[in-house]
């Protein structure tokens, strides 16, 4: 305890070196609180999924397994992007990374545009919070479509957000402000964009594999 | 130990050295000492809003009905809890005070995101001013009371969803102000500054920090679903929809209960840094302070079933809960007894901030003790509801939280602003505070235990006595606070020039001049003993 770990800043004069690990660390504690605003999802969902199971299990017959699985295959190819991007960041490829994130955003693009689909379809169709067909259905079918489209559209939110951060750091990277030996801010972007993934690995089986 | 670390030679951190001036230069500033003085200001501002709402529901109990309507009381005591607790008490200590002393504490030159910082004290403004302007904006006010019940809070015409998310953006500022604390202890401590050589105080920002970020998050999910019940009709609360109202409940108390401890933690804090340096010894038992902070954080987590005991839960649910909150109550009890401990045999001070701080022990005790009554099954069944409940938080709240709000405010105020106040006009001023605040809220409990339930607009004649006591003790406490007020507003031009060290303190703030130059540490502190370094006994 006589010898404690004090960051690069501490309590220093003059130009401070850039905290990498600070960052770091600043980011997970972030990302437990992003777990937490799901986990409120993922809680409510849990209890009516134990009080209607007959429910849940008809009403997610109505989702395509087809765009599931091809989003599922998408989200997790942009990951695999978005590390290629850091890796090369780090070797000081820049022109590389600048591809690998614009890869990131095209793919993040595409989820949207096949989460929409799916949602238009169910829209025309009548299904949507307080829509005319959803309100003929028993009460767990309401719940589940109601929780389809919060947990679903809250997290196609955190994609669009993740796309805007990249778009960000597409820019940074360009100027140089992001670069070898200072690329935090590019993998706190990573583990943000691998948090909605993981998130999305958790709601694909919860809304398209229960049938 | 107490040898100054710099000379005065640098002008105070409130003189603009950069090309903004006035408004501008503080709201861009990332100096965490300008965050927290701004937040101090728009703290007590809101405070005398909530205290002015409270006012106006106590004068009408003491007349139901002839001063103002039913509506209107209930459209009150939902703003009122609105901006008491989201406004003020939950920002309160750690915002103000924690922002303006952490860093100085732990002998940093700021929080560790100090942009960060800024940006939530500008979402602290925009919700702020968002869950005020439900209250002016066409339609009714908020009238659901500010723990946004369902399922009237799905069906109520008044402006719900406008205060909901105001309240959702304050969550936001809060988490990322836990967030930028507790990274700011991990990564910037002094050399030598150990875990255990910092201050008390930092100890309880630490793990209000991380309750802040571990809890705001469900508030803020279900004030989502709040809003998405209102505005698109999701049903999740909505019993014809399948959805369960109690869970709301749940959710809810979830986040609000943990968020007392976000109100009491850096407290607390403050108690444990005011005790030492008045009786000139060292914080009693240093360590279990320390550890008490965590342990309170940890199981404050388990403890919201407490507030269902009546809502509908299994018999196993209520005894677990009801002996969590038996458990929690020994952490609190470790630090009361450490601070009697500090006292005893010490050469004690009695100025201003150690009579509010022993208030503190005092109202607090009280309050924990009958939280303790309420926290056990049987008679929570017959208070539940009542205004014990409303006693007894407030005894808590503000006999706690507010009282080291003031403690804070008068021990830092010389820090903070280079002036000394009048000691005769604090002590005044906190006899009015401390005697109408038993008339107010101590004949609470009593018209609570006979049976007067909590926000009604009425109540039958054999609670007349007691409402008029209480709400001439209304009157007596906000004496004391126009008194306590008026004091440190005339302090800030006319009282004596501050000296740097005028209460004997031992802790880093008080070994840099009063007020502090915007570069806190000409050359970074270090560290070779530990926070209360009185000698021998």
């Amino acid at each position: 305890m006589d010898e404690p770990e004090t960051g690069p800043g501490g309590g220093g004069a003059g130009p401070e070196p850039i905290d990498e690990l600070g960052k770091r660390t600043g980011m997970w504690f972030f990302l437990f609180t992003e777990l937490l605003f799901f986990g409120g999802m993922f809680l409510l969902y849990s209890i009516y999924r134990y009080k209607f199971a007959a429910d849940f299990h008809r009403a997610a017959a109505d989702e395509s397994l087809a765009l599931g699985s091809i989003n599922t295959g998408i989200l997790l190819t942009s990951s695999l992007a978005m590390a290629l991007a850091i890796a090369a960041v780090r070797r000081g490829e820049i022109r590389r990374s600048i591809r690998w994130q614009r890869t990131t955003i095209w793919l993040g693009v595409v989820f949207l545009v096949i989460k929409g689909l799916e949602w238009g379809g169910k829209i025309a169709r009548g299904i949507y919070p307080n829509g005319p067909t959803l309100l003929t259905l028993k009460n767990g079918e309401i719940i589940f479509f109601g929780l389809y489209f919060t947990m679903t559209g809250l997290h196609a939110l955190h994609v669009l957000i993740g796309i805007a951060v990249i778009a960000f750091m597409v820019r940074f990277t360009k100027r140089g402000v992001v670069g070898p030996g200072r690329y935090a801010r590019l993998e706190n972007t990573g583990l943000y964009w691998h948090f909605v993934d993981i998130v999305w690995i958790y709601l694909f089986p919860l809304f398209y594999l229960i049938t | 130990m107490t040898e100054p670390l710099a000379p005065r030679t640098e002008p105070p951190f409130w003189v603009n050295t950069g090309r903004r001036r006035g408004l501008a230069a503080w709201m861009m500033s990332t100096d965490h000492k300008r965050i927290g003085i701004m937040y101090l200001v728009a703290l007590l501002l809101f405070f005398s809003v909530g205290v002015f709402f409270g006012f106006l529901m106590r004068l009408n109990l003491l007349s139901p009905g002839a001063f103002i309507k039913a509506q209107t009381y209930n459209e009150l005591f939902t703003m009122h809890g609105l901006i008491q607790i989201f406004l003020f008490i939950i920002p309160g200590v750690p915002v103000a005070f924690g922002n303006f002393f952490l860093p100085i504490l732990i002998g940093a030159q700021d929080v560790a995101f100090p942009r960060l910082n800024r940006l939530s004290w500008w979402l602290y403004v925009t919700g702020a001013v968002i869950v005020l302007l439900s209250l002016v904006i066409e339609g009714k006010p908020p009238d659901t009371g500010w723990t946004f019940y369902a399922p009237y809070s799905i069906r109520t015409p008044a402006n719900l969803s406008l205060a909901v998310f105001g309240v959702f953006v304050l969550g936001f500022s809060s988490i990322l102000t836990g967030l930028n604390f507790v990274v700011t202890i991990h990564r910037l401590r002094a050399r030598g500054m150990g875990w255990f050589r910092m201050p008390a105080f930092c100890w309880t920002l630490y793990a209000t920090g991380w309750v802040q970020m571990l809890a705001t998050p469900v508030l803020a999910i279900t004030l989502v679903f709040i809003i998405l019940s209102r505005v698109f009709g999701v049903g999740f609360f909505d019993p014809t929809r399948g959805g369960d109202p109690i869970l709301f409940e749940h959710l809810f108390w979830a986040y609000s209960h943990p968020a007392v401890y976000i109100m009491l933690l850096p407290a607390m804090g403050i108690i444990s840094e005011v005790v030492p340096v008045f009786s000139r010894k060292s914080l009693y038992g240093y360590v279990p302070v320390a550890l008490s902070a965590i342990g309170i954080a940890v199981i404050g987590y388990a403890v919201w079933g407490h507030h269902m005991f009546t809502s509908g839960m299994s018999d196993t649910a209520r005894v677990i809960f009801s002996f969590l909150t038996f458990l929690v109550a020994v952490p609190s009890g470790v630090k009361v007894f450490n601070w009697v401990s500090t006292l005893y045999k010490g050469s004690i001070k009695l100025d201003a901030p150690l009579i509010f701080a022993l208030s503190f022990i005092f109202l607090f005790s009280i309050g924990g003790m009958t939280g303790l009554i309420i926290g056990s099954l049987a008679p929570n069944l017959h208070v539940h509801g009542t205004y014990f409940i409303v006693g007894h938080f407030h005894y808590v709240m503000f006999g706690g939280a507010g009282f080291a709000i003031l403690t804070a405010l008068h021990y830092w105020f010389p820090k903070m602003t280079g002036r000394m106040y009048n000691e005769r006009r604090a002590k005044l001023g906190w006899l009015f505070l401390f005697v109408g605040f038993q008339f107010l809220y101590f004949s609470m409990f009593i018209l609570g235990y006979k049976g007067m339930p909590r926000r009604y607009f009425d109540y039958p004649p054999e609670f007349r006595t007691l409402n008029i006591v209480s709400t001439v003790g209304s009157w007596i406490l906000i004496s004391g606070l126009i008194i306590i007020a008026a004091n440190l507003l005339r302090s800030l031009r006319h009282g004596p020039t501050a000296p740097r060290d005028p209460w004997g303190g031992k802790t880093l703030e008080w070994r840099i001049p009063s007020p502090p130059a915007a570069e806190n540490f000409r050359t970074p502190p270090v560290i070779t003993d530990g926070p209360y370094d009185y000698g021998p006994e």
